[in-house]
């Protein structure tokens, strides 16, 4: 397999400069345990060796099962976590280990958007302070003051400018989530990090959102990083998606790429799996997996998917598959896997690893 | 409330092969604030061996419909109007007594959370056994071979010596197959299952699925299949009733609804979910606004102040009465069948792909 191999530096070559690049990023959080002295005795490898590279302007979605790491991933780009090892490089700027000084310009230009946004804004603080208070950190003074900033903001946001007076709790779960954009678009950042932003949400409200995101992210150019473990959502979202699991990317591709050709198994298993609200939609393959993803603390050797995987070999379990552009990919489709599946998500196939599945659906034949 | 109070929602024939027949049921609640109509003038049947699926959003009173059905609300607080008949058996004035005779028996629950639903102060096993024993008579020894046979059944690895381990010990997956085992304990005739996966990643909701299904083909139960996804109804169940704001404004098989919705409320989930297959370059169409708080729900049909459409009604028929469900293949909107039909077609339909 080797001849087909393209180093992913080259593999992820794209027009315009990098925005954000991410190499070999890890955190590990330390477990301590003993006894009378507390040592450490193991750790949680949330990220372990993530590759990620974001454009200015582009919207790139990070997908994955809950404990793959890609929340952790969204908290050590913007530094609210310190990483273990690896690379952040923003704007060409090292930022992996750099001091609260040097952060301070950097910070404005990366913002969050949180999940919850019941437990991400402060009960005690009106709409208006909320708001304004990224100003303040920073020392941003607009012209015409920083009221009336915010309530253009609010307006931004679809929210009526009079609500600069109100408490958090007086507004619904919609309502809150597009307090905490405008937040977030407070500092006119470049880089904005959504994590689950629509989780929380309604069906009916998650549209809302959504398309709220997105008239943000096109009108002023941010580039998104889109953490959702919806597959509809992210690829309604965003131009380009990575798939994690137990801290690594498996397969980042651009959206057409990524959904109607994906190469990793996982990948097949994880769009197999999305229940789809048609009765008469194209048959989809069927892949039923065993059991749930492995515990982060002691992870798989080799490639990470092999406990799971119906191709798994022993090659899987000695050499770690490196993310790369598999033969017969588009450019800036990178696979990491040694048994690459065929580009195509087209029913006939069936996989049932699931033990109780299994003998269910043989004992009904 | 201006509403008109009249009894809507006629009766549908109760055939002899309704299992479960809920008539005009009213849930209401004291609360602080005032009194909560979680449900309001609720009807549905439920055959052997078919899943009928429920969905709403959160506060449309799905939940607190099945909480009722198996009598696990507060008596105290909550006046409860209308018919459950289970098997012939009227649930709304039966005793105490004679529900823990059904539940874990006749009827039972599987829970969103596996975590909170499970007892941590209990091994699984022994919480596994307890409503065998109690219902069935079984010795200690009986309740455990039963146990570990569901467990096997349900997919739990080493069944005998997971028998002995604590909820805390499972994964998320496990502990909801676990679950799903305990409800299947006594066999019964009718499994309310309450977002059962919500909780869980897509791989294993798919896993956990597609079990459920195989083991009802096996067990014959009747299932009532709660949640909010679409997706995860059009693979589970044969008929569809959508919830709004604790009212059900359509019903039909699950074909029919997903294929041709009928009701304003259904289209507007239907296209402001993203799919898979769908036109990314085309916006989602959210539902305007919010759903209503049940304190103080509008008058007349509960969706108009979101609704798009009640401009096509003539007069303030929408704001002033409620509209009916009638029986079978229906939905509860004042819209004639033929501007839903214009309406579908030009309008909607071309959205939903």
């Amino acid at each position: 397999m080797s001849e087909n191999v393209t180093l992913p530096q080259q593999g992820a070559k794209q027009q315009g400069e990098a925005l954000l690049k991410v190499e070999g990023l890890q955190k590990h959080f330390p477990i301590y345990g003993g006894f009378p002295f507390k040592r450490q005795v193991g750790a949680v490898k949330a990220v372990d060796g993530v590759d990620l590279t974001m454009f200015a302007g582009e919207s790139l979605g990070l997908v994955g099962e809950s404990g793959c790491g890609k929340s952790t991933t969204g908290r050590l780009i913007t530094r609210l976590l310190e990483p273990t090892g690896g690379k952040i490089e923003y704007a060409g700027q090292d930022i992996t280990h750099a001091k609260r000084k040097q952060l301070a310009p950097i910070r404005s230009e990366i913002q969050m958007i949180f999940q919850d946004p019941y437990s991400s804004l402060n009960p005690r603080q009106t709409v208006g302070t909320i708001i304004k208070s990224p100003m303040e950190v920073n020392g941003i003074n607009p012209p015409g003051g920083r009221e009336k900033r915010v309530r253009e903001l609010l307006e931004t946001v679809g929210l009526n400018p009079e609500h600069y007076n109100r408490f958090p709790h007086e507004f619904s779960g919609g309502q809150r989530q597009r307090i905490g954009v405008a937040r977030a678009l407070a500092l006119q950042p470049k880089l904005i990090i959504a994590d689950e932003p629509v989780s929380a949400l309604d069906v009916s409200i998650q549209a809302q959102v959504v398309n709220l995101l997105q008239k943000v992210q096109e009108e002023m150019g941010i580039a998104f990083l889109f953490i959702a473990h919806d597959l509809a959502v992210v690829r309604h979202f965003s131009q380009r998606v990575a798939v994690m699991y137990l801290g690594k990317v498996v397969e980042v591709a651009d959206r057409d790429s990524l959904y109607n050709r994906p190469r990793h198994p996982y990948t097949h298993a994880l769009l197999s799996a999305v229940p789809e609200a048609t009765v008469d939609g194209p048959q989809r393959e069927r892949i039923r997996l065993a059991g749930d993803v492995p515990s982060p603390i002691n992870p798989p050797t080799g490639c990470r998917f092999r406990t799971r995987c119906w191709k798994a070999q022993e090659k899987c379990a000695t050499d770690e598959p490196p993310l790369v552009q598999i033969s017969g990919n588009a450019e800036g489709h990178l696979t990491a896997c040694h048994f690459p599946e065929e580009p195509t998500i087209k029913g006939g196939k069936e996989v049932v690893l699931d033990p109780a599945l299994a003998s269910l659906e043989s004992d009904s034949k | 409330m201006t509403t008109l109070t009249k009894t809507e929602d006629k009766p549908a024939p109760t055939g002899p092969e309704a299992f479960l027949s809920v008539r005009d049921l009213r849930v209401a609640f004291s609360t602080e604030d005032g009194v909560v109509r979680a449900v309001d003038g609720l009807s549905f049947d439920i055959e052997r061996g078919k899943t009928l699926g429920i969905v709403g959003e959160s506060g449309s009173g799905k939940s607190v419909t099945n909480l009722t059905v198996l009598g696990l609300h507060n008596r105290k607080t909550t006046d409860i109007q209308g018919e459950i008949i289970l098997d012939g058996q009227e649930l709304t004035t039966a005793s105490e007594k004679e529900m823990e005779k059904i539940r874990g028996n006749k009827a039972a629950m599987i829970f969103q959370d596996p975590l909170t639903a499970l007892s941590p102060y209990y091994t699984v096993g022994r919480q596994l056994s307890e409503p065998f024993m109690k219902h069935r008579g079984a010795s200690k020894k009986e309740a455990k071979d039963r146990a570990i046979e569901m467990l096997a059944k349900v997919g739990i690895p080493q069944p005998q010596t997971r028998f002995d381990d604590y909820p805390h010990q499972f994964s998320g997956g496990m502990r909801q197959r676990a679950m799903i085992a305990m409800s299947l304990m006594c066999d019964p005739e009718l499994l309310i299952a309450d977002e059962p996966t919500t909780a869980l990643d897509v791989t294993v909701q798919a896993q956990i699925l597609d079990l459920l299904r195989d083991l009802q083909q096996e067990f014959g139960s009747a299932i009532i299949f709660i949640t909010h996804d679409l997706g995860v109804i059009a693979n589970m169940a044969d008929d569809l009733l959508v919830m709004y704001a604790g009212r059900a404004v359509e019903r039909g098989s699950v074909r029919e609804v997903l294929s041709e919705p009928k009701h304003p409320y259904t289209w507007g989930l239907l296209s402001s979910m993203p799919r898979l297959g769908g036109d990314t370059s085309e916006a989602l169409v959210p539902i305007p606004g919010t759903p209503p708080s049940l304190l103080n729900p509008p008058t007349g049909c509960r969706f108009h102040p979101r609704c798009r459409f009640r401009d096509e009604v003539p007069g303030d028929l929408c704001s002033t009465e409620r509209p009916l469900l009638a029986d079978g293949r229906a939905a509860a909107c004042h819209l004639t069948g033929e501007q839903k039909q214009s309406i579908f077609i030009d309008q909607i339909k071309p959205r939903l792909g």
